[in-house]
């Protein structure tokens, strides 16, 4: 709403300016969204029914959160290739804590918790004070995780969580799945954050020019540790939902999420060079892949062409994204 | 024709003139440069010394003039046209490849090549023989990462040499370098002035250009305005045709209304960038900051504002002793720089322009605990207002004019009034309205009460806004001169180390 009052406050447009200004309100992710459920409705009938609508969230959650935590370190500028390896080594520290020492299991959860926000915190340490690009040191950190997630139990899953845990990803709050309300609130949290704290705010200021945002009296290193931190904890998170929907614990399990996770906020209109990008963009680029996913499932596309689709719709978005971004 | 013919050897111009939109950066520039002769060319900042050298090198076209090498016609459409008829141009900055060695980056674009291969033996050994004639001290195979500036310096001149050139422009070789560095440099412009070449030599520092000139042009405002055959020239000659115009102290500000001293900085020092910096600043007065470029004026404010380390000395604000490692602590102290380069350092041009002022102050907006858009366009909305900001406050600021965005620049960093308000180049890149405009929110603050410093490479900036100015040369403080002792020639002598 503000943002209409503003483009027809002052100086005062002309009409064609300010229907212009109402088409840029239409984020260029959202179009490509109506665009590829129209196209999915129009080829398959099941498409468009309430129970496949609810798969392609459900089908999303983990890849959501840790969406969520990707976008905010790539709205800083840097990349965090560390997320599936940390939901994996996360998941069986939980597993392994609870399975193999009697750990109560809160209290794993809280660990494997504990340990994605620590992984992020030397992924933060190391891309700041370390100086070393955080390509390289996720890339270290990614590369150790995965280690780790296979050592522990020697390459072995870790089954038998507690009932009420695989529960959880099966049951409804009402009649909405509880991973999909987990989502949805990790997504409002942190947009609440990026709007309305000034914290979150610098983030923009951090990506645009992080000179000018170190001048204006933002403590830049911080704030970027902040970031990685909390993105190893949303992956971490992402962890305990998968774990809860397999009922198990799989070393490998996220190792492929992450080209998802870096597609998703892509999609949803992040530039990889900082200073862009959003948590209604990320949705949206969440709610594409999925669509896509869903949708080529449903019309029995070969599943090994499907990342090719994917990566066209990366470039489609990347290119109409450049073309608004320059009107 | 009423030109007489171009002579049969050397490079000529004649009537150089350059324009950008209506505004004339050179007006009309003569120049005759026989081989083996070395012309001295000095100016204030933007007197026009590079644009001339650019056209000449074939960066820039000229809009109107000629030029003749050996009497025929040249018209470089492009550097490499330049060099192929045996110009060269040796830039001020150091451009050099710093992953590759010597040798890589002399032959670079043209390395040779021997059965399909690259020639290294070759190579080497002809960088061998360059760098031997010119007495740098590096080895070809070595990277030129870790080479001092005055080697890398030579390394460009070698580059330059290598392709053998007839007429060799240095745009301030030695602005970077120390005293026993520069005589290198020197030790190198005579050789190829007695290999026959014909040198231009920019620079700053007069005294290089007594010791090495045999001619020396001096621009101001674009047009040529002395030129001396007869060496030697004194400083004073010099510095009076650099300076040239009659001042003129309209936009003064009245006098100091406080006597508290708001700011003092005692000792202050930061590496070997710049050493015992002692001055203090009182409630509404302004210091002016001049020197040359690369004085370590910035350096200074840029220490003092928390934007770089300070190694040593002591601040304090109001008699209190404040330290800092941030620009965050200083802004908490009261001191806040607008630094110098707005689109690099000061503002986030992809961001709309209340953002971009609320951007230090988000901290202390917040209504429990958040920021919420409309308090944003409200501080925005005001400082619009208040600095006479034209155009739409949701856009981006890179879509303004240089003037708009500088007063965006002052409105972000004054949305709280600060104690001591450092502004770094404050009209920059800005039309004569908007200039006048800053002086006058400048005069404002101070009349308000706030501790002012204005850093400027403009002398008339300096001169006609500040009650007292502290010279820099070299990273050392010259002289604080007070209103009465404030003459351009006065701050120009004692800014070229005299």
């Amino acid at each position: 709403m503000t943002d209409i009052k503003k483009s027809v406050d002052g100086t005062g447009p002309g009409v064609a300016a300010r229907i212009q200004a109402g088409l840029r309100l239409i984020p260029g992710p959202l179009l490509g969204l109506i665009i590829v459920c129209a196209v999915f409705s129009y080829l398959s009938p099941f498409f468009l029914t309430t129970r496949n609508l609810v798969n392609v969230f459900t089908q999303a959650s983990e890849v959501g959160i840790m969406a969520a935590g990707a976008a905010l370190v790539i709205i800083i500028g840097g990349i965090d290739l560390s997320v599936g390896a940390v939901l994996a080594v996360t998941l069986m520290f939980n597993a392994w804590l609870y399975r193999d020492f009697g750990v109560p299991f809160p209290l794993s959860c809280a660990a494997g918790l504990a340990l994605g926000g620590f992984v992020g915190l030397i992924n933060g340490l190391l891309s700041t004070y370390g100086r070393i690009q955080p390509f390289v040191a996720t890339l270290a950190t990614m590369s150790a995780c995965s280690g780790i997630a296979l050592y522990i139990t020697n390459g072995g899953p870790v089954t038998g969580f507690p009932a009420y845990f695989s529960v959880l990803t099966k049951s409804r709050i009402a009649g909405i799945p509880v991973d999909l309300i987990i989502l949805v609130t990790v997504f409002l949290i942190v947009a609440y954050w990026l709007r309305f704290r000034p914290t979150g705010r610098a983030l923009y200021a951090i990506g645009g020019s992080e000179e000018v945002a170190r001048l204006s009296g933002i403590d830049t290193q911080r704030v970027k540790v902040g970031v990685y931190v909390i993105a190893g904890l949303l992956a971490a998170l992402a962890g305990l939902i998968y774990g809860s929907r397999l009922d198990a614990a799989h070393p490998t399990a996220g190792t492929a999420d992450l080209l998802n996770v870096i597609a998703v906020v892509v999609i949803g209109g992040a530039s990889l060079a900082g200073g862009s990008g959003g948590m209604l963009g990320t949705f949206i680029g969440l709610l594409i892949i999925g669509v896509l996913k869903n949708g080529m499932a449903l019309i029995n596309f070969s599943p090994n062409l499907q990342p090719v689709v994917i990566g066209v719709a990366i470039i489609i978005a990347v290119m109409l994204d450049r073309r608004s971004a320059k009107g | 024709m009423d030109h007489p013919l171009p002579p049969d050897v050397g490079l000529m111009c004649r009537g150089l003139t350059k324009q950008y939109g209506n505004i004339e950066v050179l007006k009309s520039v003569n120049l005759s440069l026989r081989p083996g002769q070395v012309v001295g060319l000095i100016g204030e900042n933007g007197a026009g010394k590079s644009t001339f050298n650019s056209i000449i090198a074939g960066v820039v076209r000229p809009t109107a003039g000629q030029m003749w090498i050996d009497g025929q016609e040249y018209a470089p459409h492009s550097p490499s046209d330049a060099i192929a008829r045996g110009v060269a141009l040796i830039h001020q900055e150091i451009r050099l490849l710093p992953g590759l060695s010597v040798a890589e980056n002399i032959f670079l674009g043209r390395l040779p090549m021997r059965y399909g291969r690259v020639d290294r033996a070759s190579m080497e050994e002809q960088t061998a023989v360059v760098l031997a004639a010119l007495g740098v001290r590096a080895t070809p195979r070595q990277p030129v990462q870790g080479l001092s500036m005055a080697v890398q310096q030579g390394i460009e001149i070698a580059k330059a040499i290598l392709r053998k050139p007839r007429f060799v422009i240095f745009d301030e070789p030695t602005a970077s370098l120390g005293e026993t560095e520069a005589e290198q440099i020197f030790e190198q412009v005579r050789l190829l002035q007695q290999g026959g070449a014909g040198v231009i030599y920019v620079s700053h520092r007069l005294d290089e250009v007594q010791k090495i000139a045999d001619h020396v042009m001096c621009l101001r405002d674009g047009s040529l305005v002395a030129e001396w055959d007869q060496m030697p020239v004194s400083k004073e000659q010099m510095i009076n045709a650099m300076v040239g115009r009659e001042f003129t102290f309209e936009h003064h500000a009245p006098n100091p209304s406080g006597h508290d001293v708001v700011l003092e900085v005692k000792g202050a020092g930061r590496g070997t960038v710049f050493d015992d910096i002692s001055f203090e600043l009182r409630e509404g007065e302004i210091l002016g900051f001049a020197g040359l470029v690369g004085s370590g004026r910035t350096d200074v404010v840029r220490a003092i504002s928390g934007a770089d380390r300070l190694d040593r000395g002591e601040i304090r604000v109001q008699g209190k002793p404040v330290s800092f490692r941030s620009p965050k602590g200083a802004i908490a102290a009261g001191i806040v720089m607008v630094p110098e380069d707005r689109k690099g350092l000061g503002l986030n041009l992809g961001r709309s322009v209340a953002e971009n002022i609320t951007l230090p102050w988000e901290g202390n907006l917040t209504r429990l605990g958040m920021i919420f858009p409309s308090t944003v366009d409200a501080v925005g909305k005001a400082q619009k207002e208040r600095f006479d900001i034209r155009g739409r406050m949701d856009l981006p600021v890179g879509s303004m004019s240089g003037g708009n965005q500088q007063k965006v620049l002052l409105a972000k960093w004054l949305v709280e009034n600060p104690k001591v308000f450092i502004v770094d180049e404050p009209t920059r890149g800005v039309d004569v309205g908007a200039k006048m405009a800053i002086y006058e929110i400048i005069r404002e603050l101070a009349a308000a009460g706030m501790g002012v410093i204005v850093v400027s490479s403009e002398l008339e900036e300096v001169l006609g806004l500040s009650h007292r100015v502290l010279v820099m040369s070299e990273g050392r403080q010259k002289g604080i001169l007070s209103r009465d002792e404030l003459t351009p020639e006065r701050v120009m002598s004692l800014a070229v180390g005299d």
